[in-house]
């Protein structure tokens, strides 16, 4: 058999989220070049801040500013920085201790060379051109040795605080059906539709996924089905989706093709929608240089007796 | 939960385990045809059926694959139909043995069919590990799995609770253990390798691949029934620590502690200790939290710095752990996985065989 298939897929979403009263104090103040942390039932200050006491779980919301300034509790340097992180060329993950706080922020530290960044060094942060509200505020932090800079006391209320993030995610992957699927595929392509056999229980399966559900053994035997088959049910679709350009209302069915051990699903053309009934005989259409059935129309045929198609409703 | 929380319940036994030849890739196969195999070798090695088992729960992650619910296709090897007793949890398969010793000490079933799996080569696992990072604070600037292992490193030696050359001993013992591993996905000699992200090296961290493992769990009496000498599992905890790396401290592990202590582990001395440590430097954390000394044999296997199939290295230390113990090379060993950031969920379960 030929090579696995293969395809890039990327997954892209933009996630938004909402934030909570001392996240929206914290990141709006990222925005206004102000760090803010919450102060704890025992009086530790966490920047970054977070609503309920890791210790207690109690609910906090004494907000506090700490400086601008801190001090490295620990490092890693980073000579190939990946896509989406905060410098592109090397630099030092740090957390950093700003003065006035008890716990320590995660974020990327500019330096020369690993030469240059030690744990105990002091460091401010540098303030993004462009600020949104969010983490990336921060550009990264920069080596300091000036006095630490005195917090001006905010009171952690501002005009327009956010109330949500955007946080856009991407993650790239190289996609591979498997031995099966990509039978499956291929067979398509040559216009033909293939399932796979079933050793136990002797069900096709189409489209073949490798394995048979029921008896959770592996099946290999190919089998060519259809490429005529009995419409098992359907239903009439009245909203058109996005980017789609199939006029509605059309008919979205279930169809079990000839030898098939149970349905698949397809679109029904070639005959108004509210004519489309189960037992319809149906065959696949494929358009000009299709890898894949675009629609399943009439064959013409005397409808199947419901008895035939029963058990793979 | 201990023994002793819970009075007169059952005891549960590992009494099967299988496990994939780990690889950098298996991209000619499915999921569910990775799985499949282990599924029924696990299975044959008990004599039991799918329609024989009374519980089935996996470990897996959507974000691996990059499809939704990926897991319900991986349920075709398992003969879903008739319909069994299922569930799933989005995590190592270690919990999803934790799911699943719960429904067995309750009555709920007599045994239990636990399976996981994890395909790392379609995707780039250190950059899809930072989606389960916080999402306002850390996500944003996607520090991967090995950048926030190397903070961790570093935290180690600046306390002296290491250095790099011990470090590299930790990858060198593992890796030269995994040589009588035939399912191991790095064996024998291996370069230490340049700086990944400083002070870890290739060396210290896990190889990337693809791989599955299977475990079958029974009560009392039915343990007896399937295994020559099951693996009883004495007890089993797990803990959480604060989601935010900088409240932590890096170089220590409570939550490991912890659900030691309450998985009963340093009542009384261990001869095995299947440690979940992805990264060398995570070792050194976990043996300092246990206090294992020298007399304890970690990681014959060659632990997850040999194969780190993502989702199942957890449930693997607990398969090799009881392996061990069936076959009688073990009497009471330690099995640990982890989930999260720089250890940032443990678990811990005791194995013990019958006395000699
Ligand atoms: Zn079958």
């Amino acid at each position: 058999m030929s090579a696995i298939l293969k395809a890039p897929l990327t997954v892209e979403f933009p996630f938004t989220r909402s934030v909570g009263p001392v996240q929206s104090a914290f990141l709006t103040g990222l925005r206004e070049r102000v760090v803010l942390g919450v102060r704890t039932g025992d009086g530790k200050v966490l920047v970054p801040p977070v609503e309920y006491d890791p210790v207690t779980a109690e609910e906090i919301r004494d907000l506090v500013e700490v400086a601008p300034t801190g001090t490295v509790t620990t490092w890693a340097w980073n000579h190939e920085p990946r896509r989406g992180q905060p410098l592109a060329t090397p630099f030092a993950w740090v957390l950093v201790r700003l003065d006035g706080a008890d716990t320590a922020l995660l974020h990327a530290l500019d330096a020369p060379g690993p030469g240059a960044v030690r744990t105990g060094m002091r460091v401010r942060v540098r303030w993004a051109e462009e600020r949104s509200g969010a983490i990336t505020d921060i550009a990264c932090f920069e080596p300091y040795d000036g006095q630490p800079v005195e917090p001006a006391g905010h009171s952690g209320e501002f005009q327009e605080a956010i109330t949500g993030i955007v946080a856009a995610a991407r993650l790239d992957y190289t996609y591979s059906p498997g031995r099966a699927q990509t039978g499956y595929i291929e067979a398509l392509g040559d216009r033909r539709i293939v399932g796979e056999r079933c050793p136990s229980c002797r069900k096709v399966y189409v489209p073949p996924r490798g394995a048979c559900p029921t008896c959770g053994v592996a099946t290999e035997e190919r089998v060519e089905v259809g490429p005529a088959g009995t419409v098992t049910t359907f239903c009439i679709v009245n909203i058109k989706a996005k980017n789609l350009d199939i006029e509605v209302p059309y008919v979205y069915a279930h169809i079990a093709l000839d030898g098939a051990g149970l349905a698949l699903h397809g679109r029904i053309a070639g005959i108004p929608y509210d004519q489309v009934r189960m037992g319809l005989r149906v065959e696949p259409v494929w358009t000009e240089g299709a890898r894949y059935p675009d629609h399943y129309r009439p064959t013409g045929e005397p409808d199947a007796d419901y008895d035939t198609f029963k058990e793979l409703l | 939960m201990t023994r002793e929380e819970a009075p007169g319940a059952r005891d549960v036994a590992v009494v099967a385990f299988a496990q994939t030849d780990h690889r950098r890739t298996s991209e000619e196969l499915s999921e569910v045809e990775m799985l499949m195999p282990v599924l029924h070798e696990v299975m044959a090695s008990t004599g039991l059926r799918t329609a024989d088992i009374g519980f089935t729960c996996s470990g897996s992650s959507d974000y691996l694959a990059g499809r939704a619910f990926s897991f319900t296709l991986a349920l075709d090897g398992v003969g879903a139909w008739p319909p069994i007793s299922e569930s799933h949890v989005e995590m190592d398969g270690a919990w999803a043995l934790y799911e699943a010793w719960v429904k067995l000490r309750t009555g709920d079933a007599d045994t239990a069919l636990v399976y996981s799996y994890g395909k790392s080569s379609p995707g780039s696992v250190r950059d899809v590990l930072t989606r389960q990072l916080d999402p306002y604070y850390l996500a944003p600037l996607w520090p991967d799995s090995v950048a926030l292992a190397a903070l961790q490193a570093q935290a180690l030696i600046d306390a002296g609770a290491t250095d790099e050359p011990a470090l590299a001993a930790v990858g060198a013992r593992s890796r030269a253990d995994a040589a009588g591993n035939p399912h191991a996905q790095l064996r024998g000699a291996v370069p230490q390798g340049e700086y990944l992200v400083r002070p870890l090296r290739t060396g210290d961290c896990p190889p990337i691949g693809d791989g599955a493992a299977a475990v079958v769990l029974a009560a009392g009496e039915r343990a007896r029934d399937l295994c020559e000498r099951p693996a009883w599992i004495r007890g089993i905890d797990h803990r959480i620590e604060a989601h935010g790396i900088g409240v932590r401290d890096l170089t220590d592990s409570p939550s490991t502690r912890i659900a030691a202590e309450r998985a009963g582990a340093l009542e009384r001395p261990v001869d095995t200790a299947e440690l979940h440590a992805p990264f060398s430097s995570q070792e050194v954390v976990l043996r300092r939290a246990l206090g294992l000394d020298e007399t304890v044999r970690v990681n014959p296997s060659g632990g997850a710095l040999a194969a780190n199939p993502i989702m199942a290295a957890g449930l693997v230390r607990i398969g090799e752990a009881a392996a061990r113990i069936h076959r009688g090379e073990s009497d009471r060993a330690l099995a640990h996985a982890t989930s999260g950031p720089c250890l940032q969920q443990n678990l811990v379960a005791v194995l013990e065989g019958d006395p000699r």
